[in-house]
């Protein structure tokens, strides 16, 4: 049971004439939480950010922050502060005056200011930047005042519209743990927009993946990344590779699914909703490449193992792994990534066209009931929603 | 060679519009400060006989029509700021689709003559036209109200006449200002009100220096207004009327020269001061 919520969504829809951005969605982020709002762009994750800082109204629904119920309030009468796209910076005013701003305008004194504005550089790691302007700073600097201009005002909540989408990676990466460090150490709720999977995984308690105005999945990202419940988390966090079935058997841990070349693979029964058609997925590391020598035959599949045969039709070296792509008896396109323990031999025996045996842990198969969306709607297949 | 025609070329940009201002500017006004220290008169001819005197004598003469005509122009140009500053807001914030037909109908007046314009007021604001002589035969008017000819008048005019050079650089710094800036001081807790002064309002300075000197400098010689809407009442005249007169019917030429350097001069002081004060930095944005 979460101890205390911060931010409480109860039904909130927004529309933009016919187009819905938000749909009837409901959430609560927890306090201290690093909370992140996932999907591609046009999926609703900027709108509801908007609406819990208050620069979009609600179409329907409550907003609560706290106990208090905050839908209709401006925004400068929320305890949330917002780090923008572009940062948005004052650019008449310096360093010190962008991040005193909203002392300024809750009245402390001036000594208080100075010294919390000192600090609050101190924190972001932008020390002796007081009196320059946003227009003489690079962009990763620009983003830290940007973060120092919100956090300096203690708010229950920080709004984090895709901050780092302006930087270039090495920066990117390098901020993404800069601002978990920094969320631990003020242990403020973090709201985080991306369309980024990785920054989202690398930063996030929590993610909500979102697609066309509603929660897709919630979780942690390893729960989203192990376990995708719909085809959509599933190919957004990561490459998977999902196969067909019926279930053809059940004992108390696992479902048998029978896929279309007649092989049955195992899949944790927990995830199995009833349904008899299932799709199931396993993420390309978890699958183990073994040659089929010709012939010895078939070995057997030992350990309990899922055992999947086919050829490979291309294999890639990229450093820390090899990247193959192995081809199913009745044609699917699975894709492995192997780790390169050992050097020589083996890549030899792994050549275009080798038969090869695919192997993985039962427990690394997830599930994906047929009908992903729950109100029984055929999910789009398209990677852009509603704009 | 090459790096010599590149050093070259920002004054061959330069050239055409540099050369018109010295042939179409520096050239007169440098014949204009030799007529002013000329002696004589219309008929008998003028000589050149370095008289410096006739500034302080000038000034001395006229010096209440140098207040009355920067009074009058401040007084404009603080007009068309209030004015035109809403107007400017509104289309570059709220236009939407409409904004280009707003504007065009900011600068529609211009496709007529600006003293056509003016006479056309005089016929509207006369004491028996079509607004008074209405309101008058209402009953909610005094008989013997008279608006013009009135100081008021005048700067009612002037205002009329120069408020789209005070909205469009208006428009054009306040379109450019990046609406999440905005977002960001209500964000931090800025009132709405205080989100326009401490954010919007100072953005669009450069803005409000541009359009004050493109109000303020026309405005401040202006003579066309205060003849037409003044009605050629004396007690109403700025100085561009006096050198009007002296140019062209009293024809003392070099006192008409004078007068009219005192006013470059002045007017070059003020905006100097001004630019000065607000900081020059702001025109360039």
């Amino acid at each position: 049971m979460p101890s205390s919520i911060d931010v409480r969504l109860d039904r909130v829809t927004k529309r933009f004439h016919e187009v819905v951005a938000v749909d009837d969605l409901s959430v609560d982020v927890e306090q201290g939480e690093f909370f992140s709002m996932l999907g591609p762009s046009g999926c609703g994750k900027t709108t509801t950010l908007r609406m819990i800082g208050g620069f979009e109204e609600t179409t329907a629904g409550t907003i609560y922050l706290g106990e208090a119920d905050v839908t209709g309030l401006p925004p400068f009468k929320r305890d949330v502060n917002t780090v923008f796209q572009n940062y948005a910076l004052f650019p008449h005013l310096s360093v010190r005056e962008n991040v005193a701003f909203g002392l300024r305008r809750k009245k402390v004194d001036n000594a208080e200011i100075d010294r919390r504005v000192v600090a609050m550089l101190e924190l972001v790691e932008m020390p002796g930047y007081e009196s320059r302007k946003p227009s003489q700073l690079s962009g990763g600097q620009q983003q830290r005042v940007a973060l120092a201009r919100a956090l300096i005002n203690h708010p229950k909540v920080l709004l984090l519209d895709e901050p780092l989408g302006a930087l270039d990676l090495k920066l990117r990466k390098q901020m993404q743990i800069e601002l978990k460090r920094i969320q631990t150490e003020v242990g403020i709720t973090f709201i985080y927009v991306t369309h980024d999977q990785e920054e989202a995984m690398t930063m996030s308690d929590r993610i909500a993946v979102m697609r066309a105005g509603r929660i897709e999945q919630l979780g942690s990202p390893e729960e989203l990344y192990e376990r995708p419940r719909t085809e959509f988390v599933a190919g957004f966090l990561g490459v998977s590779n999902l196969l067909g079935g019926s279930v053809v058997g059940r004992d108390d841990s696992f479902v048998s699914v029978r896929i279309a070349d007649g092989t049955v693979l195992r899949a944790p029964a927990e995830l199995v909703n009833g349904s008899a058609t299932v799709r199931i997925g396993v993420r390309p590391e978890k699958l183990r490449v073994t040659p089929i020598v010709e012939g010895a035959g078939p070995t057997p599949a030992d350990g309990g193992l899922n055992a999947l045969d086919g050829t490979i039709l291309d294999a890639s070296y990229i450093g820390v792994s090899t990247q193959y792509l192995v081809k199913t008896r009745d044609g699917h396109r699975l894709t492995v990534y192997a780790q390169n323990l050992e050097t020589g031999g083996a890549a030899e025996a792994l050549a275009d066209g080798h038969p090869v045996r695919l192997t993985w842990q039962p427990q690394h198969t997830f599930v994906i009931s047929v009908t992903t969306l729950d109100d029984g709607r055929t999910p789009v297949q398209t990677e852009e929603g509603a704009p | 060679m090459r790096s010599l025609r590149r050093g070259l070329a920002p004054l061959l940009l330069l050239l055409p519009g540099g050369g018109w201002l010295v042939v179409f500017f520096v050239v007169p006004m440098a014949f204009m400060l030799l007529i002013s220290l000329q002696e004589g008169t219309f008929d008998t001819g003028y000589q050149l006989t370095w008289n410096f005197g006739i500034y302080p004598q000038v000034i001395g003469q006229y010096w209440e029509l140098y207040v009355r005509s920067t009074s009058f122009a401040v007084a404009t140009t603080l007009l068309t700021l209030a004015v035109g500053y809403p107007v400017a807001y509104t289309i570059a914030f709220h236009g939407g689709r409409l904004k280009n037909a707003l504007l065009l109908l900011v600068v529609l007046p211009f496709f007529v003559s600006f003293v056509i314009r003016t006479l056309n007021w005089r016929m509207i604001l006369s004491d028996n036209g079509m607004v008074f002589g209405t309101l008058k035969d209402a009953g909610l008017l005094d008989q013997n109200f008279h608006f013009l000819a009135t100081p008021a008048s005048v700067i009612f005019g002037l205002t009329y006449n120069f408020l789209p050079f005070m909205i469009l650089p208006l428009y054009v710094a306040i379109e450019k200002i990046d609406r999440r800036l905005i977002e960001a001081a209500t964000d931090l807790y800025a009132s709405r009100a205080q989100a326009f002064w401490r954010v919007t309002f100072l953005l669009s300075l450069p803005g409000v220096v541009a359009g004050s000197l493109l109000t303020f400098i026309p405005s401040v010689g202006d003579f066309i207004t205060a003849e037409v809407i003044g009605a050629g009442n004396p007690q109403v005249f700025m100085v561009g009327n006096i050198i009007q007169r002296k140019f062209l019917d009293s024809l003392d030429y070099p006192a008409a020269a004078a007068l009219a350097f005192v006013l470059v001069a002045g007017v070059m002081l003020l905006v100097s001061v001004y630019t000065r004060l607000v900081g020059s930095d702001r025109l360039a944005g």
